[in-house]
């Protein structure tokens, strides 16, 4: 078993740089690495692309980044609920590229899968498709988009044993499975770890090979977005 | 006229038992509460999950089982969750049944625009690209005009594009129509709209053959 621990989260960004490309899972705040977006907080870490769905909310997520103004540019497909983002996104300090969901998640998996790039019918003949190679199969026309080259992938798993691998709960997984190994570091945080084989190898999502760094994450606040009940 | 939830009840009636059916934000959601008794369908939601079930109770929402507009939600028998790679193969493969969305502007060729005004604060396109690029069979939900009374069914889009050749039909206040080679064909007007009220709020070309019935949305 090739172990993948580390103590804590400052041991697994320790060598996180300025002006680096990092993946960040999560949908909205549902799955988001909030141990290590503390610690890129704490570190001050500056000027670097993210690459995540969304960009948080004013006060918590990658929201905190752009407090502190250490996001340079975030590549996402959807980035309303933020108010301190339009203001630097409108006043030129904060470079946008925003690209469908489906791309995205697309361009992860390219990187991880080990293909240069892809073909996708969304967004052809709009402006997403402007200056990129097209072409027709099958009589319909597909946009060429490439795989994401980044740093670092921070994600977030439910639980997860000592060989990296990992399990999601519920629509938390959304976009840390695709990041998983497609970025040169992995790091997991997990909810729960648990020592190499207690974990049944028929229930894992992602195998520990494209997971470089695993550690249980702390005082998860798991904050809910949106919150809508019925009457009983 | 219809009003936004008998818009969604005019959809609801195209639903066939047995679709996959992905919602968007807006009318489109309103429409998972008319589903025609006697059939079974599931609603996707494109940030991982399959089986989508109505609101959790209050006390019982789950913070890591949300619907793509973040709201918390439920699941129902037979659902699944999965990661947002393989919920864009479902889309983009064809899997999915049916794609109903809200928009801004459609032309009479198929075109829609619905992520982004010039000027105003884009918020991005989510999944919508994704979902109009792949989908089938997509159904626009929108009010006929806009709020200054101009028509949204357009010869020509003036909004930056999501799709292109993509919707198949479009419910409005007024009507019903099927993108066809000559354009809006009307195929039902809204309970008591005139042909020539929906005439003169449609910009586009409009395309009446017959005599049009009036929609039954009991």
């Amino acid at each position: 078993m090739i172990r993948k621990t580390v103590s804590s989260v400052s041991e697994a960004l320790s060598d996180v740089k300025d002006h680096m490309t990092l993946m960040l899972g999560g949908f909205g705040l549902c799955g988001i690495p909030e141990n290590a977006i503390a610690e890129l907080v704490k570190m001050n870490i500056q000027g670097v692309t993210c690459i995540s769905n969304n960009a948080g909310v004013d006060d918590f997520g990658l929201g905190l980044l752009l407090q502190k103004k250490q996001i340079k540019k975030m590549i996402s497909s959807y980035v309303g609920e933020n108010d301190e983002f339009e203001r630097q996104m409108l006043s030129g300090e904060l470079e946008v590229e925003l690209i469908p969901q489906g791309t995205l998640a697309e361009r992860c998996r390219a990187a991880q899968a080990g293909f240069p790039a892809i073909y996708t019918p969304a967004g052809y003949g709009t402006e997403v498709a402007e200056g990129k190679e097209t072409r027709e199969f099958n009589g319909k026309m597909y946009v060429l988009e490439h795989a994401f080259e980044a740093d670092f992938a921070f994600v977030k798993a439910w639980k997860g044993d000592e060989a990296g691998n990992l399990i999601f709960k519920g629509t938390a997984r959304n976009f840390n499975p695709c990041m998983c190994g497609a970025a040169k570091i992995t790091v997991a945080e997990v909810e729960e770890l648990v020592p190499a084989g207690t974990l049944n190898p028929d229930h894992i999502h992602i195998p520990g090979i494209f997971v470089q760094r695993i550690f249980k994450g702390n005082n998860f606040e798991k904050r809910i977005e949106q919150r809508t009940v019925r009457k009983r | 006229m219809l009003d936004k939830n008998g818009i969604a009840k005019r959809i609801a009636k195209e639903l066939k038992d047995g679709y996959f059916v992905n919602l968007g934000i807006g009318i489109p959601t309103l429409v998972a509460n008319y589903i025609p008794k006697g059939i079974e369908v599931e609603f996707q939601s494109e940030n991982g999950v399959l089986g989508m079930g109505p609101f959790p109770f209050e006390g019982e929402e789950d913070p890591d089982i949300i619907n793509a507009g973040k709201q918390t939600i439920t699941t129902m028998p037979g659902a699944s969750f999965f990661d947002s790679a393989t919920s864009f193969s479902m889309i983009r493969g064809q899997h999915v049944d049916l794609t109903i969305l809200g928009a801004m502007e459609v032309s009479d060729n198929g075109d829609i625009a619905n992520w982004k005004i010039p000027g105003k604060m884009v918020k991005g396109m989510g999944g919508a690209m994704d979902l109009v690029a792949s989908a089938e069979n997509i159904i626009v939900a929108m009010m006929h005009t806009n709020k200054a009374g101009v028509s949204k069914l357009l010869s020509k889009c003036s909004l930056p594009l999501t799709g292109v050749h993509c919707v198949k039909k479009i419910v409005t206040n007024l009507a019903m129509l099927e993108i066809t080679s000559r354009g809006f064909k009307l195929l039902e007007r809204a309970p008591g709209v005139s042909v020539d009220e929906i005439k003169n709020a449609t910009e586009g070309k409009l395309s009446i053959e017959g005599d049009i019935p009036e929609m039954n949305i009991s």
